[in-house]
């Protein structure tokens, strides 16, 4: 049942797939990024002194890589929905609120791409 | 017309900062500034693909103590949102949203960000 007023409609407005999609999915991605944060959170102080070669090897193990690409994607795609949430409550003029939501799906995106080619370059090269 | 600039009542001047907004407002800033961790992270993976100058240049700066500053912002931001993080989970499942439940809450949270944080510090010290 679709809740919208047709004025609501016309406006454009409330395309959030009904509001509860953005909802569930940034809990979701967040259920998804306790094991994956810990996780990188406590591999941390490792990472952060190794030498080139060391960090290269810390990735070749398969388990760490898919940990690596799950946080990627879990991270990103709560990023957006809660810079979403910040843009649309503080920025009210419709161009520029418009225009960085735009910006901001579209560079989640490239960042997240860069991010997993660059991981499986380095696991398959 | 939304440009008005018609006067509105004060709120921020004269509401009492309780725990209650003032966690909300800081997860809202730790989830914003994590942003910048994140595409830090993921320029991270990226230079590491590349090669290892670009990497080593990279690793130079975090290891400095302005990129030391950094990261271990980026870490209490990191635990701080992900303790008031789990705490909203909580509250979506209708659990602990009684005032009292509320206050200890917070104050759990905040002491467990703080923990982990110098956790996270004494394990990168040795």
């Amino acid at each position: 049942m679709n809740l919208t007023t047709s004025l609501a409609k016309a406006h454009g407005l409330g395309s959030a797939k009904s509001g509860l999609h953005h909802w569930l999915a940034q809990r979701l991605t967040a259920i998804a990024l306790i094991p994956t944060s810990l996780w990188l959170l406590f591999a941390l102080p490792n990472i952060m002194y190794m030498d080139y070669e060391s960090a290269l090897a810390w990735i070749q193990s398969p388990i760490r890589v898919v940990f690596i690409l799950l946080f990627i994607v879990a991270l990103l795609h709560h990023l957006q929905l809660g810079l979403q949430v910040v843009i649309e409550d503080y920025m009210h003029n419709n161009l520029v609120k418009f225009g960085s939501l735009i910006v901001l799906k579209l560079a989640c995106f490239c960042v997240g791409l860069a991010s997993i080619v660059s991981v499986l370059k380095i696991y398959l090269g | 017309m939304e440009q008005d600039n018609r006067p509105i009542s004060p709120h921020l001047q004269v509401y009492k900062p309780q725990i209650t907004s003032v966690l909300s407002i800081t997860h809202r800033c730790a989830g914003v500034f994590l942003t910048l961790t994140a595409l830090c992270l993921c320029c991270w993976l990226v230079v590491l693909a590349n090669g290892e100058h670009q990497f080593n240049i990279l690793q130079a700066y975090l290891q400095s103590w302005f990129g030391q500053c950094f990261v271990y912002m980026s870490v209490f931001s990191l635990c701080f949102h992900l303790c008031n993080g789990i705490r909203h989970l909580f509250w979506d499942m209708g659990l602990g949203l009684e005032i009292n439940t509320t206050y200890r809450t917070g104050y759990t949270v905040i002491i467990s960000s703080v923990i982990m944080t110098l956790l996270i510090f004494y394990l990168a010290a040795i």
